[in-house]
This record gives structure tokens, C-alpha cells and sequence, in this order.
């Protein structure tokens, strides 16, 4: 099937396009961009007149809850609400139950993602069987099975053996190591920033120490044994600048940060709103506005959305008793368009750290449009105003703070492979 | 989705007090106005017959989360000289199904039809959440949740600093002891600097008193001399046991050594300062007994005023239930 895309602006950070052109797509694949290829004249036309054609997003952040949790979400429901924010690859968490420690859940995954026909689905695995941080997985098996990196997720790595002994072995392999750093001892009971807010507000605090210990850990480890390394959900100032010392120092490192920690700070607790309860958690200003100046210098290259969709009762509670996560995955584009009024950041830059940044950080041949790329972008229109509304939301969780909001900016269609996945009503 | 501002929240239209949550946003006529008429309420409990119509009819649930039989007493007794009908509901919460019992709960007691709830809960936040999900009409009073705020505690100890005072300007008051985990503390200090006192301590180690108090208004101290110094009151907290497990303290004996309140260092404060305790009292970790029961010790007012000010709230509480939202062109809380 051959695909013409006409009249839109192309915006592709990885090849540094920002003009008004065609995109013609044959065999799922993008053929030509400009110049139409001999023989298109048959060839089904899009309009796109007034829209901007952008590369289909990468999101590293994604809780599917499938298999295990399906009462919060399940692959087909999360699926189509990555591709209504024109998401088209995901990278979704271990932490489901069965944990993926096994090829055979790493599979099952993928299985279902490709039934259900939404978004691209890489799992990460576990790093350690169960994520119990004592034993190592099938770290070689499990990257057969699909998984593109190896992770324990904000699940604990007591013993700096066994974490060393892990890194070494995933190096030994060559595989992708990602990092939450997490001191737990720091973190537990925690459920704020620990600041003025949570003082005031009586709420157990979660130090920047939490993070910036574990984080000094890893980057010592990481430079002994050499392994390639991925910082996932950056929330503290501190940490923006040891990993760009780290970097500057030759270190082999990369960092993602979710979007509300770009958004908000922890001024908005005063509410007692349970919906702003996330993993790390909402950070002081000065740790917000640091996060953002770290995407503008390059230092964090990804943008996620750390989509966790909760069912209704989970955020029913006083503060603390609440489950953290927020489930922002269909707005993430018209929340990352929030960020140019105020962090100095183009759209350009944005859109980078939503393709082809975190793209590069795991090594994953998606996130651009050029010629001999998968076809996955999304039409989108840049000045649509619109509601997310509570009742219209495409995923199975109930949690975000954002619902009933007015955005600027809509995802019009998404397409993966060249076929098209979403269309908005 | 967004919760409304627990600073309005407790407030109807016409800027009364329709719950009584925390004393954060609320003004220093609302809160002598409380002090005032629990001030009215103080003279009857000396008369022979010591009720007063104001909640007849009404029913005041007492609903607490987490024990204490004195707190809960004194809402009870402050609710039956109101003339109310009071039940008690003690409802032990696992860890697990705290979310979802304390809303499943709250359903079952609406359906009880009734007017008012006192509330403590291990979380803080609860008796906002409460206040945000039960029907309207019902007032919450805030009997304390987790950390965040006790505030009849502090109300009741700001009704004793002014029969003892005469009022609030140019006094110097420090407050001693584990701050962090301590709801009283956060409250006393809202009700300090509404009030307008010349200076609010917290006194105590790094580990109990972060510096993040400072920006509530407060001065830090961790020295026990250099906070009592010219004070004309002295608050000591309670301290829990558990903090030495947690490694904030070494041990009792040591935080006694360093903080504990004596008569060697109650001479660092004012001749005529005064000395409270929200209670209940662990003699020989905070404070001797001497000074316990000594001629500074104001603590066994602190329990009457504890009834005065209880009736004050909740009869206030109620009074703007009724009062309702009718006129919205004045919008409370500030």
C-alpha cells in the first residue's frame, strides 16, 4: 500500500526538517520525502493541510499492567491511548506480575501488543530474578526474547555486590543497564518532596538525597565495569549536574525525566490531592527549573510521560494512602507544548526528547522520518484548543491531575507502519 | 478532578467556619472570635447546670481512627454541654484497606443521618479528604490527622496563654521537643503568628526540628538555653518512644540531659513564664516532675479550656453549616 502525505509541515529533529512537504510511504517504510517516486500516481492521498507531520513518539515510561494488574490497564486499552497522543513506541515497565524474569513473559507481551495493533512494545527486563536484587536474570535470554534493556525498577539493589556483579555481567553482553536511582532507606515511608511543603503539610518527605546517593552509587559502578547506562525519572537538581559531569568526563550515560516533573513543583500539595502523588516525587521550583535548563543543554535526552493508569479507588485516600503514578499518556504532547511559554525551550527541542533522543538512548531504530524509517508518525494539529475530558479518556486509569484542562495542540491521526492507528472523533 | 482549597474548604460564603480542619488561611478575628466564645463557654462549666441548647437535636459522631480516650472524652463532653447526641466509633484501620474503609466508613455513617464528625486519623490529609467526600451539611472537626494539624490543641493552648497573658503581643513562646513528627507543633505555630506573638521558638535537635520550620515562620533553636531565654511560655511535646528506634535520638536519657525541661532550665525563661504540655506527660524524658507539678505549670488548665474550645468550634462549625453558601459575593478565607 502506497501512502501520500500532502500539505503538512514535517517536523523530524533527526534530520533536521522544519518545512512544508510530502511524505510518501510505501511497504510500511517511508520512501521519499519531497519529491514524489515514480511510480505513486496511485497512491492513497492524505491531506494535511494546516497539520504538522511529526515522527511518532517514543515514550520510555510506560506501565501496560498487563499481565497482573489488569484492573488498572491492560495492553489493548493502554495501546490506544499511547497512539491517541501519537505515542507509536513504548517502552513498558518489569514490574508486572509475572514479573518479566522470563523470555516467556517477555513474549507474551509483545504477542499481545502485536494483536492488539497499537503502538510498537518493547519490555524491559528484570535485571534480577523477581526483582528481589539478589539473583541475576536471564539477562542474554531475556534480550533474545525482545527486551531492549535490563532494569529493576524503583525495586530495591541492597547489595552493591550483586549490583556490581550484574553490571558486569551486562556489559560483558553489551546490554542496556537502566538505572532509578533510589536509596530506599532514604525514600521509604516518604510520599512528598522533603521541603517546605511537606513540612507544613505533615507529609512524610522523600530527601533529593534519596536520589543523588543511589545516583553516585551507580555512576561509580557504572564507570568501573563499563556498562551502558540509562538514568530513568530524574527529579533533583543534583542529579542534573553529576550526570552532566559524568558525561563531560567521558561516561557513557543518558537520562530521561517524566513530564510532570518538568511541569510541576511540589507547591501544588497544599491541595492534600492524591492525583499529585508520583515516584520520585514532584520536586522543590529550583529542581523543576533545573530539570528543564538539563533537556535545553542536552543533559536529559528523553521526555516521558510515566504513564501508571490506577483504577478509581487507588487515588480515593488521604495522600499518603493513595498509590502514586499518573496516567498522562494521550496528553503528552499538548503538555510538552506547555513547557515553550516558559522553559526557553523550542518545539524542535521538545519534540526531540519525545523521538529521537530517547530513541538514541536505547538504541532503537525509530523516532525519525527518513528515508528507509518505519512509517510511524502522527498528524498533529498545533492550534487546536480542546478539553481532555475526564469521560473521553482513551485509557483504562482513572488518575491525572490534568483532566477538564484546556490544551493547545490535538493529535489529529497516528500511524504505525503506514497504517493508520488512530483518528480523532 | 482537582480538589478544592482546603483554606476555602472550611469556609462558607460568608467566610465562617462550616468545618474546622487546620488554621492555615484562617484570619485572627476568626480566631479570637473562637478564643472569645470558648472564653463564654469557660464560665459555665463553673455553674451547676452546664448546658447550653446550641446542638439539641444534633448528632455529633466521634470518629477516630487512631485511640485517645482524652482527646475523645473532651469532644464528647464539649458535645453533651452542647446539648448534642454523641456516638462513639472507634475504628482500628489496617495498613492495607486504609483508603478504602475509610470511604466505605464514611458512607455507612452518612446514611446514620448525622451532623457533625470528629475525626482523627494516622494521615494526614484525612479530615480533608473526609470534609471533600462526605455529603454536604455534615461539619468535620479535625481532632488530628497524622503530622499535619491538632488544631483545637492549639487553640485551647491559645485560650490559656491569654487568661495567663492577658494576650498575645511582644510574648515570646518556644515550643520544645519532636517537632517534625508533631501535629500540635505545626498548628501551634499557625495560631502563634496569626496571633501576632513577638517570637516562635522550636527548640530541639536537627533530627526533630528541620530547618524548613524557619520558613513557616518560626526560629529554630538547638540549643535548649538559647530557646528558653526570656520566654514567657514554654510548650514541651511529647516524645514518642519510637524515635529512638527510628535513630533520631539516641536515647532518653540524653535527649533529658539536653532538652528535658527542669527547674535549672525553666530559670533560663522569664520569671513568670508558664509551662504546657499537650499530654500526656512522660516525666523524666521531657519535663521533671517537679516542674510537672510545679507553680509554673499551667497543663491541668489546658484540659478545661480543652472543653471551652471545643464547644466554641463546633457550635461555631454548626452555626455556618446552617448559614450555608446562599450568598457567594463574599468569598471567605482570606
Amino acid at each position: 500500500m502506497k501512502l501520500r502525505i500532502q500539505n503538512g509541515r514535517l517536523i523530524d529533529p533527526s534530520q533536521g526538517i522544519n518545512e512544508i512537504t510530502e511524505l510518501f510511504i510505501a511497504d510500511q517504510k517511508v520512501v521519499a520525502i519531497g519529491e514524489a517516486p515514480a511510480d505513486f500516481d496511485d497512491a492513497e492521498v492524505v491531506d494535511a493541510e494546516g497539520q504538522w507531520i511529526l515522527p511518532g513518539l517514543v515514550d520510555l515510561a510506560v506501565a501496560l499492567r498487563e499481565p497482573g494488574y489488569t484492573q488498572k490497564g491492560n495492553i489493548a486499552t493502554e495501546g490506544r491511548a499511547a497512539v491517541s497522543g501519537g505515542v507509536t513506541t513504548l517502552i513498558c515497565s518489569p514490574d508486572t506480575k509475572p514479573i518479566v524474569d522470563t523470555p516467556a513473559v517477555a513474549a507474551l507481551i509483545q504477542d499481545k501488543a502485536d494483536e492488539a495493533g497499537m503502538a510498537n512494545v518493547f519490555p524491559l527486563g528484570a535485571l534480577t530474578q523477581g526483582l528481589e536484587g539478589s539473583q541475576l536474570s536471564n539477562m542474554v535470554a531475556l534480550t533474545e526474547a525482545g527486551c531492549v534493556a535490563l532494569s529493576n525498577g524503583r525495586h530495591e539493589m541492597a547489595n552493591t555486590k550483586v549490583l556490581t556483579r550484574a553490571l558486569e555481567y551486562a556489559a560483558t553482553h553489551d546490554l542496556l543497564v537502566v538505572f532509578h536511582p533510589d536509596e530506599k532507606s532514604l525514600s521509604e515511608g516518604g510520599c512528598a518532596h522533603e521541603g517546605l511543603m511537606s513540612t507544613m503539610h505533615g507529609l512524610a518527605g522523600i530527601p533529593d538525597t534519596a536520589e543523588t546517593v543511589a545516583l553516585m552509587r551507580d555512576l561509580l559502578l557504572i564507570e568501573k565495569t563499563g556498562v551502558r547506562a540509562h538514568f530513568a525519572r530524574i527529579s533533583c537538581a543534583k542529579s542534573v549536574e553529576m550526570i552532566a559531569e559524568a558525561k563531560d568526563a567521558g561516561l557513557d550515560v543518558t537520562a530521561d525525566v517524566a513530564i510532570h516533573n518538568l511541569l510541576l513543583s511540589d507547591d501544588v500539595l497544599n491541595q492534600f490531592d492524591g492525583q499529585y502523588h508520583v515516584l520520585p516525587p514532584l520536586r522543590g521550583e529550583n529542581d523543576r527549573l533545573t530539570l528543564i535548563e538539563g533537556v535545553k543543554r542536552g543533559v536529559i535526552s528523553a521526555i516521558c510521560s510515566d504513564h501508571q493508569p490506577h483504577e478509581k479507588m487507588a487515588k480515593v485516600a488521604p495522600f499518603a494512602a493513595t498509590e502514586s503514578g499518573m496516567a498522562n499518556i494521550e496528553i503528552l504532547l499538548p503538555l510538552a507544548m506547555r513547557l515553550m511559554d516558559e522553559g526557553d525551550l523550542t518545539f524542535t527541542e521538545l519534540l526531540s526528547c519525545l523521538t529521537s533522543g530517547p530513541a538514541s538512548c536505547f538504541g532503537l531504530e525509530v523516532g525519525s522520518l527518513a528515508v528507509g524509517s518505519f512509517a510511524d508518525f502522527t498528524l498533529f494539529d498545533s492550534t487546536a484548543r480542546w478539553n481532555w475530558h475526564y469521560e473521553a479518556r482513551k485509557t483504562k486509569g482513572h488518575n491525572s491531575p490534568f483532566f477538564a484542562e484546556e490544551f493547545v495542540g490535538k493529535v489529529m491521526s497516528t500511524y504505525v507502519s503506514g497504517q493508520r492507528v488512530y483518528q480523532a472523533s | 478532578m482537582m480538589q478544592s482549597d482546603p483554606r476555602a474548604l472550611q469556609l462558607n460564603a460568608h467566610g465562617q467556619l462550616k468545618h474546622f480542619l487546620t488554621l492555615d488561611g484562617l484570619d485572627k478575628t476568626i480566631l479570637t472570635e473562637i478564643l472569645d466564645r470558648a472564653e463564654s463557654f469557660l464560665s459555665m462549666g463553673e455553674q451547676s447546670v452546664k448546658k447550653v441548647p446550641l446542638l439539641r437535636g444534633r448528632t455529633v459522631v466521634n470518629l477516630f481512627f487512631e485511640n485517645s480516650t482524652r482527646t475523645r472524652t473532651t469532644f464528647e463532653l464539649a458535645a453533651k454541654r452542647l446539648s448534642a447526641d454523641v456516638i462513639n466509633l472507634n475504628i482500628q484501620t489496617s495498613a492495607t484497606s486504609k483508603g478504602e474503609s475509610l470511604l466505605d466508613t464514611l458512607q455507612n455513617l452518612e446514611a446514620m443521618q448525622s451532623d457533625m464528625f470528629v475525626v482523627r486519623h494516622s494521615d494526614s490529609g484525612a479530615a480533608h479528604f473526609i470534609a471533600e467526600h462526605c455529603t454536604p451539611n455534615v461539619a468535620i472537626i479535625n481532632a488530628g490527622d497524622g503530622r499535619h494539624a491538632h488544631p483545637t490543641q492549639a487553640m485551647l493552648d491559645m485560650l490559656t496563654i491569654r487568661r495567663h497573658k492577658g494576650g498575645f503581643e511582644g510574648l515570646k513562646v518556644a515550643i520544645v521537643g519532636d517537632i517534625l513528627h508533631s501535629r500540635v507543633a505545626r498548628s501551634l505555630l499557625q495560631a502563634l503568628t496569626t496571633l501576632g506573638v513577638d517570637e516562635a521558638r522550636l527548640v530541639g535537635p536537627k533530627t526533630l526540628v528541620p530547618d524548613f520550620f524557619a520558613d513557616m515562620g518560626a526560629t529554630i533553636c538547638h540549643e535548649l538555653e538559647a530557646g528558653l531565654k526570656d520566654v514567657d511560655v514554654v510548650i514541651m511535646l511529647r516524645l514518642q518512644k519510637e524515635r529512638m528506634a527510628g535513630a533520631l535520638l539516641p536515647s532518653e536519657s540524653e535527649f533529658f540531659r539536653l532538652y528535658g525541661l527542669t527547674e535549672e532550665s525553666l530559670s533560663w525563661a522569664k520569671p513568670d513564664a508558664i509551662v504546657m504540655h499537650p499530654g500526656p506527660i512522660n516525666r523524666g524524658v521531657e519535663i521533671s516532675s517537679e516542674v510537672a507539678d510545679g507553680e509554673h505549670s499551667v497543663i491541668l488548665n489546658q484540659v478545661t479550656n480543652g472543653i471551652a474550645v471545643r464547644m466554641a468550634v463546633m457550635s461555631m462549625a454548626m452555626s455556618g453549616q446552617l448559614q450555608g453558601d446562599d450568598t457567594p459575593e463574599e468569598k471567605g478565607g482570606q
